[in-house]
């Protein structure tokens, strides 16, 4: 009761009901929604879940990753592998998953903290060991190497092996960004998430008032790792394929930053909110593209969106809107 | 909280062959108010950063209470009851007054309404309890010295730093802060160890003084004496009046 | 077999130095770019790939080699550098990293789709008469167009030198790149100097991308591939300077040319990773760079 209290508590109102609703909806959305709405829905939700993941590290604790593709890559080949070459389930594939790349994230964070890496130099470090990490897995024969891997698609409901229909991945990802969302109220609202925002102002700062930067950045990185590595095994078992080539992309990387970024950097709804405008763009891009038959134009508008945003809403669209409705959640 | 005993001895430091500090040794008595004055580069600053941990000494030791703190981290430092402002101010722009000092607050106190509670009521004390709503980068710059006060303040160390919080101050601002750290130390006994130009509050606080210059401790004592010492005149002299 | 394998190991090497320079000219205008207005050029390498689709371009529909149509692009670059600079990335200098990052992002997505638009998915590649032409010394055989490209890139990377030792323009650059608000109290004109600076970039990766479509055909999905090409060499290097800019060029090329020989091709970029992990971790500054990040 008491963590219920400290979770809601100084949120006006009308946020709270508001929040209800959106849940309630998002319960029922399946129902309401058709086939193509859904499919939609799920990547809206993809994209909040690993946004928020990767806005614990960025938003919370200033540490800019350029190279989380690696997390949900080591995770999701993990599980898929698993899987695939001795039929363990994912539900237990997935705790080997997250150990390899909370193990993954603590390299990369202890020698990029350990030597003071910040800002670009540490993006950069992070791109590193992801395209390194690309290379290896392309030559590396248990996990089908530049070929890929590939899980057998069944469609036959088996909840025990998270093999299924869509259904079965909405309700999922709905719980892990849902999961999520409730983290980071929790984490910001703690001596933790104070820290890391203080790191993020200032370390040296920080570490003069007895804030232990080297571990709360270490345990931001471990965190987000792990986080990340859920949003790439529930990827691996929906799509059902894996390739180097994309799974450790730095695009895919960069598609993580997108929605926080666009949504408002270390706000609780920025992902989220990023999410649902990204989402909605590229869809209705697709649409438009697909109407005068050019291959890229949906990229040139995608690319004109991000444009306009970050030059007219460059702390975000999420606490511009709360400012206007009075949801009161400003970037911390 | 009560103030601790602070010594340092024979503490050097050079950066790149370039000694800036060599072989100083002095003490604070638990519960005094001592200043540490020298011309521009004398290495105040760097004397200040051994103490706080940002620093490794080359040569000699810190020790507060008797126990050695020199070579922890400074959160280490800080975690030993040792809190410092910098002289050149860094709140944490983007938080909120009262959230910049709840920060300094939860490290005694890990959970956060009786850390945002404490750092309250020391926003209180320091005259800043009307803007703890403001971001601490919308303060002007003697709200933001004071800042620094508050949230060093907030860690309740045994032994306050202060560098150059008086810089940039009004008289009538100043006169307010030297009262406020009387008070302060006589209430709590707190140490305070201070760098100061401004040579008023310095006179009006400190008990005993250490002059440095070309990062060599040059004298000590009173403030009486430190008027009438001939080297500091000289050094002084040389430089420019002092303020 | 020993002889025979120094000897291509001798020719990798030389190969990855012609090669190299070209690179360090890319990386050059990363570097200036960055030691300036502290911007990082996010769209670095889709900057240069317009470069060599302009290059391919004027090959392929006006009849014009590379080499002739670079003075051209390196001055279009300029102007079009000078523009954006002064339109759309001004306003960014000082902001937060993650905010240029988007931004520079924005822009290379638009850029590579552009390419994509125009010039459709297909690699494209000049056959010049000099393709198989080839210099002989003793027993080494230099292909003649990565001989000339690399020598052009040492010529244009010598005029920038002149450029800022020499010029008022170019010296008052370096004014404002060493202390900004220096720059503005003697009466610097910081804006048009940073608008400057980018043109000079952009001219700079305009002629290495001329330069390089000589040696490699162009596809829009390499451009990605470039901007973290030109990362790894300016950070291996030292970002901000131009020595180590070129030499890190440099560096990279002979490594990726000796692992393309010793190790599988397509391992090769990995150990252009491995040497920018050790720098980062051993000498954040890099080789070449002054003070600490």
């Amino acid at each position: 009761m008491s963590l219920l209290a400290r979770l809601i508590g100084g949120v006006p109102a009308r946020s709270l009901w508001c929040l209800g609703v959106l849940l309630v909806l998002l319960l029922v959305a399946p129902t309401l929604l058709g086939k193509y709405g859904l499919s939609v829905l799920i990547l809206v939700l993809y994209f909040a879940f690993v946004g928020q993941a990767w806005n614990i590290m960025m938003g919370f604790a200033g540490q800019l990753s350029l190279g989380h593709a690696l997390y949900a890559g080591v995770g999701g080949y993990i599980a898929a592998g698993l899987f695939f070459h001795y039929g363990i389930g994912p539900w237990a594939g997935v705790f080997v998953a997250v150990a390899a790349a909370v193990a993954a994230g603590s390299i990369v964070g202890y020698l990029g903290f350990r030597f003071s890496l910040a800002g670009v130099y540490f993006a950069l470090l992070t791109i590193a060991f992801s395209e390194f990490t690309r290379i290896a897995f392309d030559h590396w024969g248990w996990a089908g190497g530049s070929g890929g891997l590939f899980l057998k698609v069944d469609a036959t409901s088996d909840i025990l092996n998270l093999r299924g229909g869509p259904l079965l991945f909405y309700y999922v990802i709905l719980a892990l960004a849902a999961g999520t969302f409730v983290l980071c109220r929790a984490l910001l609202e703690s001596r933790l998430g104070r820290y890391w925002l203080a790191i993020r102002e200032d370390p040296e700062a920080a570490q003069a008032v007895g804030v232990p930067v080297l571990r709360c950045k270490m345990i931001a990185i471990m965190i987000s790792a792990a986080l990340t590595a859920l949003a790439g095994v529930w990827n691996a078992f929906y799509y059902n394929n894996l390739f180097p080539e994309t799974a450790f992309a730095m695009g895919r990387s960069i598609e993580f930053t997108l929605a926080p970024i666009i949504g408002g950097l270390g706000t609780l709804f920025g992902p989220i909110v990023g999410a649902v405008v990204l989402t909605g763009l590229g869809e209705i891009f697709t649409d438009l593209s697909e109407v005068f038959h050019i291959s890229g134009l949906k990229q040139i508008f995608y690319g004109l969106a991000l444009l306009v945003i970050v030059m007219y809403r460059p702390a975000g669209v999420w606490p511009w809107i709360a400012d206007r409705f009075g949801f009161g959640e400003k970037r911390r | 909280m009560s103030g601790a005993r602070l010594e340092l001895d024979g503490i050097g430091k050079s950066f790149r062959g370039l000694r800036a500090v060599h072989d100083v040794s002095f003490d604070v008595p638990a519960g005094a108010i001592n200043a540490l004055i020298g011309p521009n580069g004398a290495g105040k600053t760097t004397i200040f950063n051994m103490i706080a941990g940002v620093y490794r000494p080359d040569a000699g030791s810190v020790r507060l209470d008797g126990r050695q703190v020199s070579g922890l981290r400074p959160d280490l430092v800080c975690d030993a009851g040792v809190g410092r402002t910098f002289q050149i101010v860094k709140p944490f722009k983007g938080l909120s007054v009262l959230e910049n000092v709840t920060v300094g607050a939860l490290h005694r106190r890990p959970a956060l309404p009786d850390a945002r509670a404490y750092a309250a009521d020391i926003l209180m004390q320091l005259g800043l309890h009307d803007r703890r709503h403001q971001a601490a980068e919308s303060l002007t710059l003697p709200d933001r010295k004071r800042l620094e006060v508050a949230r060093a303040l907030a860690t309740e160390p045994k032994l306050l730093l202060l560098d150059e919080v008086m810089a940039g101050l009004r008289p009538t601002e100043i006169d307010v802060m030297v009262t406020f750290l009387q008070e302060l130390n006589s209430r709590t006994g707190l140490t305070i160890l201070l760098i100061e130009h401004v040579m008023r509050a310095v006179m009006a606080l400190a008990s005993n003084i250490v002059v440095v210059s070309y990062g060599e401790k040059i004298a000590e004592g009173t403030p009486a004496e430190i008027a009438r010492h001939q080297a500091v005149l000289d050094v002084y002299l040389g430089e420019a009046e002092p303020a | 077999m020993t002889a025979d394998f120094l000897l291509s190991l001798a020719q990798a090497i030389t190969k990855g130095l012609l090669t190299g320079m070209v690179y360090g000219l890319m990386a050059l205008g990363l570097s200036v770019i960055f030691g300036v207005m502290r911007v990082v050029n996010f769209a670095h390498g889709e900057i240069m790939v317009v470069g060599m689709y302009l290059a391919w371009m004027g090959f392929e529909y006006l009849q014009v080699s590379p080499m002739l149509s670079l003075p051209v692009i390196a001055l279009i670059f300029f102007g079009a550098g000078y523009a954006l600079q002064r339109a759309v990335i001004s306003p960014f200098i000082g902001r937060p990293e993650h905010q240029q990052f988007l931004l520079l992002l924005a822009i290379a997505i638009l850029l590579v789709n552009a390419y994509l638009v125009v010039a459709g998915p297909d690699s494209r590649g000049v056959q010049m008469e000099s393709q198989f032409d080839s210099y002989e010394l003793g027993p080494f055989v230099f292909d003649a167009v990565r001989v000339h490209a690399a020598l052009t890139a040492v010529v244009i990377a010598g005029l920038l030198w002149l450029f800022f030792t020499r010029t008022r323009t170019g010296k008052s650059i370096r004014a404002a790149a060493d202390n900004n608000l220096g720059a503005l109290v003697v009466g610097l004109d910081v804006r048009r100097l940073y608008a400057f600076t980018f043109g000079v970039g952009a001219a700079c990766v305009g002629a290495a991308g001329a330069l390089m479509i000589t040696i490699i055909p162009v596809t829009p999905f390499l451009a990605a591939e470039y901007t973290l090409l030109a990362f790894v060499i300016v950070i291996v290097g030292g970002l901000g300077s131009m020595t180590g800019a070129l030499a890190g060029g440099l560096l990279i090329g002979v490594s990726e040319a000796v692992a393309g020989l010793l190790l599988q091709p397509s391992l090769k970029s990995m150990v252009s990773f491995g040497i920018l992990i050790l720098v980062l971790l051993l000498r954040p500054q890099g080789l070449f760079g002054k003070s600490g990040p």
